[in-house]
C-alpha cells in the first residue's frame, strides 16, 4: 500500500543532502582506537587486518545493477582479502531502512536515514571517532555529530544552485549571471519573450521532492553558517527579508508571473532532464549532484555537455555569491554489526580510495581535495561556500523537533506546493497569508517543544 | 516432531485398556491420537497467518495510537488519548473527508453504469464476451500503471485534450489536474474507469444466477426489458447491490492509490488516507497517524452497521 509513497520519498532522499542536525554518543569508548587509526587515509595497514562478511546497504541501486559496485568490491577485497563485501541495493531506501532499523538486521554498513534525529543516532549506529579529530580529515560531518562523536561520513558533498541551459540564456541576450531575485525574474521573462515555447523555470511540482531543493538554499541569503541553529530561536522564520522569505518569494513570484510550466500538476522528473538538455526548459533549482545527470542528458540528446551551466542562488552579500555545502547520505556502522572493524575499513576505503565522489562529480568528503570539474562555473564566479556549524550541545534536535511538531516539513514538498498553488491562483490564499500561517505554526510549535 | 510420531504410533499399537477411561477401541482404529488434533493442525496454518499478519499488526496499531512514537525511537512514550483528541479537534484533519464525497458520487455513477452494462450484456447481445472483456479489463491493470496512463491522459495537450479538439469540444479544454475545482472530478472519473469492471462482474454473476424460465414467463406475459429489469433483475440481485454500496462507501472514505500516484495529494486532492500516510512518514507522527487509521476503521464499521440497519439482508425469493 505504501510502496508508491516510498518510491517518491526515496527519490527525495537520494537527492537531498541531509541537513538534519547532530547527535550524541554515549557509547563506543572501546572503538576509539581502531577508529582513530583507520581514519587517516591509507593508514589501514597499521590496524589488525579486519575480517568477516559485511553487507553494505545502498540507495544507489543503479550502481549495483550496472556493476560499478562490483569493481569497488574487487578493489576493496584485493586490499582486505579477509573481508567479503556484499551489497544490498534498496529502491525505497528511506522507507525500508527506517522500518528495518526497528530490528537488529540492517546491514553492517548503511547510510543514515534522514528521518532520524541526532539524539537517536547512538541507539542505532557505532560512533566512528571524536569530532575534533575526524574533522582534520573530513568535512561535511556536522549533521552527523552528536555530543562530540561522529556517527557517519558522507560519501559525497553537494552544493546548491540553479541548473540552466546556457544556450537558451545566451539566445535571450543574457550575458551575466543574475545577482538579485528581481534580475533573475527579469531574465526568465526575457527568455519567455524570446521564445514563448520555452519554460523559463521548471518546478517539478508533481514529483514534489525537487521542490525541497529550494530549502537547501537557506543560510545563503544571510550568508550565516549559524543559520540552521538560529532557526530554533526564531519565532518568525518567514518574516520579510529572512532567508525563507527571499527563497520562497522567488518561487512564488516566478510562478505568479507565469514563468513556470503551465500545469505544474503534470510535471515529470525524468522528462525534465531531457527538457533542459534540449532547451525546452531554461532552468531548474537543484543541488550540484544534478549537474552530471543533466550533462549526460545533454550528450544523450546530441548536444554538448557544456550547454548545461550552474549558477548560485541569485543573491549577493557584499558583492559575493554564497552557496550552501553539505554532505549527501552518510555511511555509518550498524551498532549490532558483528564485524565492525571490517565495516570501518570499508567506510574508510570508500571515502579515501574508491574515487566515488569524483566519479559522481561531487565534492569529496576529504578536506584536502580539489573541486570537481562540474563546479567550474562556481569557481569562475568566485562563489563562497557556507557550511552550517553544529548546533550547540543539547539543541541538536531542536529544529527537527519544531518542524515535526509544526507539521510544516521544511524538507517535504507540501508547503512549497501550497505556495505554487497560491501563486498560480489555484487557491484563495495570498503569499502573505501563507507566510503568516507558517510563522504562527512555527512559533506555536517552538513554544510547545520548549515547554515539553 | 519425532516425539509426536512416536506417540501416535504407540497409541495405535496399544489398543484398548492401556489408556484407562478412554472410549471404545473402535475409535482408535479410525486414526488414534491424531484424530482429534488433525483438524486443528490444519486450521493452525491459516489462523497463525491471520493472527500474525492481520490481528497482531492491528493490535500494534492500537497501541501505537496511544503513544507519541515517531516510527524509529527505541522508547514509545504513552500519551493516552491525546492523539484521538487531536484527530477530532483539528479541523485540518477532518476537512479532507470532504474530498471523499467526490469519490462517493463517482461510485454511484460507477454502479449505475455497471448495472446498466451487466443488464444489457445478460441478454443476448452481439459480441457479448468481447464487451465483457473490455469492461472488466481496466480492473486487471495495475493501479500504478493506470495512474501513469491517466497523468498523460489529463496533461495539457494530452489525450483528452486532443480528443476534445477532434470532436469540436476545444472550448471545454482546461487543466484537468491543475484546476482545483476540477481535479477531484478527474480523479474520481479515473477511479470509476478502474473499478467499474469489478461491480460489473459482481452484478453480471448475480444476474446470471436468476433462472432463465423467469424471463421466458415474463416475456409470455408481455413484460418489456425495463419491466424485466424492474421486477426480476433488481429484486434478484438486491443483496449484491447492498454489498456494493458498503464497498462503495468504505472505498470512497479510504481512497488512496489513484490520487496518491497521480498528484501526491497536491492541489486539494488529499484524501484521509493520504493525510494519514503523510502524517506517519513525512511528519514522523506514527502515533497520530495510527489514531487516524483507527478512527477511519471505526467510521467504516459504523457506516456498515448503519447500512445493515437501513437495508436488512433478507433472503431473495423470486418465485
Amino acid at each position: 500500500m505504501f510502496r508508491p509513497a516510498r518510491r517518491t520519498r526515496l527519490l527525495t532522499v537520494a537527492a537531498v543532502a541531509s541537513l538534519i542536525s547532530l547527535t550524541t554518543a554515549c557509547a563506543g569508548g572501546g572503538d576509539a582506537t581502531p577508529a582513530d587509526t583507520a581514519s587517516s587515509p591509507g593508514g589501514s595497514a597499521a590496524a589488525a587486518a579486519p575480517s568477516g562478511d559485511i553487507t553494505v546497504l545502498t540507495w544507489r541501486t543503479d550502481l549495483v545493477t550496472d556493476g560499478t559496485f562490483d569493481k569497488y568490491k574487487a578493489a576493496f577485497e584485493a586490499k582486505y582479502p579477509e573481508v567479503k563485501v556484499s551489497f544490498e541495493g534498496i529502491t525505497d531506501y528511506e522507507g525500508e531502512v527506517k522500518t528495518r532499523m526497528n530490528t537488529t538486521d540492517y546491514g553492517d554498513v548503511l547510510a543514515i536515514v534522514n528521518t532520524i534525529t541526532p539524539a537517536q543516532m547512538p541507539d542505532f549506529f557505532e560512533p566512528l571517532g571524536d569530532a575534533t579529530e575526524m574533522q582534520k580529515t573530513y568535512r561535511f560531518l556536522t549533521p552527523k555529530i552528536f555530543e562530540g562523536k561522529v556517527y557517519g561520513i558522507p560519501v559525497v558533498g553537494n552544493t546548491q544552485g540553479i541548473v540552466y541551459n546556457k544556450k537558451v540564456w545566451a539566445a535571450a541576450g543574457i550575458t551575466a549571471v543574475p545577482t538579485t531575485s528581481e534580475e533573475f525574474l527579469k531574465d526568465l521573462k526575457a527568455i519567455k519573450d524570446k521564445d514563448s515555447s520555452v519554460v523559463p523555470l521548471y518546478t517539478n511540482y508533481k514529483d514534489g521532492w525537487p521542490l525541497t531543493q529550494w530549502e537547501s538554499h537557506r543560510g545563503e541569503i544571510s550568508a550565516d553558517p549559524e543559520f540552521a541553529s538560529k532557526l530554533g530561536q526564531d519565532d518568525a522564520p518567514w518574516a520579510a527579508g529572512t532567508d525563507h522569505f527571499v527563497i520562497d518569494s522567488l518561487l512564488y513570484d516566478a510562478v505568479n508571473q507565469k514563468l513556470t510550466e503551465a500545469d505544474p500538476t503534470t510535471t515529470n522528473w525524468e522528462e525534465s532532464k531531457n527538457l533542459i538538455a534540449t532547451g525546452k526548459v531554461s532552468a531548474m533549482t537543484l543541488g550540484s549532484w544534478a549537474i552530471a545527470q543533466m550533462q549526460k542528458a545533454a550528450t544523450d540528446a546530441g548536444n554538448p555537455a557544456t550547454d548545461i551551466g550552474y549558477m548560485p542562488f541569485p543573491h549577493q552579500t557584499d558583492g559575493k555569491f554564497y552557496a550552501t555545502v553539505g554532505g549527501d547520505y552518510a555511511q555509518a556502522i550498524n551498532v549490532n554489526s558483528k564485524h565492525k572493524e571490517a565495516a570501518r575499513a570499508w567506510i574508510d576505503w570508500f571515502n579515501t580510495e574508491s574515487g566515488f565522489a569524483d566519479a559522481q562529480g561531487g565534492l569529496s568528503p576529504l578536506i584536502d581535495s580539489k573541486a570537481p570539474s562540474t563546479l567550474a562555473d562556481f569557481e569562475t564566479l568566485g562563489v563562497q561556500y557556507v557550511l552550517q556549524t553544529p548546533a550547540p550541545a543539547g539543541k541538536e534536535s531542536l529544529v527537527n523537533d519544531i518542524d515535526k511538531q509544526a507539521e510544516i516539513g521544511l524538507f517535504a514538498p507540501e508547503y512549497r506546493q501550497r505556495l505554487v498553488d497560491s501563486a498560480r491562483g489555484a487557491s484563495s490564499e495570498t503569499k502573505q497569508q501563507i507566510f503568516d500561517d507558517l510563522n504562527a505554526k512555527w512559533a506555536a510549535a517552538r513554544a510547545t517543544v520548549a515547554a515539553g | 516432531m519425532a516425539g509426536i510420531f512416536e506417540t501416535t504410533r504407540s497409541g495405535l499399537s496399544r489398543p484398548g485398556p492401556a489408556v484407562p477411561g478412554s472410549p471404545a477401541p473402535e475409535k482408535k482404529k479410525r486414526g488414534g491420537w491424531g484424530w482429534r488434533g488433525t483438524p486443528y493442525v490444519f486450521l493452525a496454518a491459516p489462523l497463525v497467518l491471520l493472527f500474525l499478519f492481520t490481528y497482531y499488526p492491528v493490535l500494534n496499531m492500537f497501541w501505537y495510537s496511544l503513544t507519541s512514537w515517531d516510527g524509529l525511537d527505541k522508547t514509545k512514550e504513552f500519551v493516552g488519548l491525546d492523539n484521538y483528541v487531536s484527530v477530532f479537534t483539528r479541523p485540518d484533519i477532518f476537512k479532507v473527508f470532504f474530498v471523499s464525497l467526490f469519490y462517493l458520487g463517482g461510485s454511484v455513477v460507477q454502479m449505475a453504469l455497471a448495472l446498466y452494462f451487466a443488464t444489457v450484456l445478460s441478454f443476448s447481445t452481439r459480441f457479448k464476451s468481447f464487451f465483457k472483456g473490455i469492461i472488466f479489463f481496466p480492473y486487471m491493470i495495475n493501479g500504478v500503471a493506470i495512474a501513469l496512463i491517466f497523468v498523460y491522459f489529463f496533461q495539457p495537450g494530452g489525450t483528452l485534450d486532443s480528443l476534445l479538439e477532434q470532436f469540436g469540444g476545444g472550448g471545454l479544454i482546461q487543466q484537468w489536474l491543475g484546476n482545483p475545482d476540477v481535479i477531484n472530478v478527474s480523479l474520481a472519473g479515473t477511479s470509476v474507469w478502474r473499478y467499474m469492471g469489478l461491480n460489473f462482474v459482481l452484478f453480471l454473476g448475480a444476474i446470471q444466477s436468476i433462472p432463465g424460465q423467469l424471463y421466458e414467463a415474463a416475456e409470455i406475459d408481455g413484460a418489456n426489458r425495463w419491466q424485466q429489469f424492474r421486477f426480476i433483475i433488481a429484486p434478484g440481485i438486491k443483496p449484491i447491490i447492498g454489498l456494493s454500496f458498503i464497498l462503495a462507501i468504505s472505498g470512497s472514505l479510504a481512497v488512496f492509490e489513484i490520487p496518491f500516484i497521480m498528484t501526491g495529494g497536491a492541489n486539494g486532492s488529499e484524501t484521509f488516507v493520504i493525510k494519514t500516510v503523510k502524517m506517519a512518514f513525512t511528519h514522523n507522527k506514527v502515533g497520530l497517524a495510527s489514531a487516524m487509521a483507527v478512527v477511519l476503521l471505526g467510521i467504516v464499521l459504523i457506516m456498515t452497521w448503519i447500512q445493515r440497519k437501513v437495508v436488512p439482508d433478507e433472503k431473495v425469493n423470486l418465485t
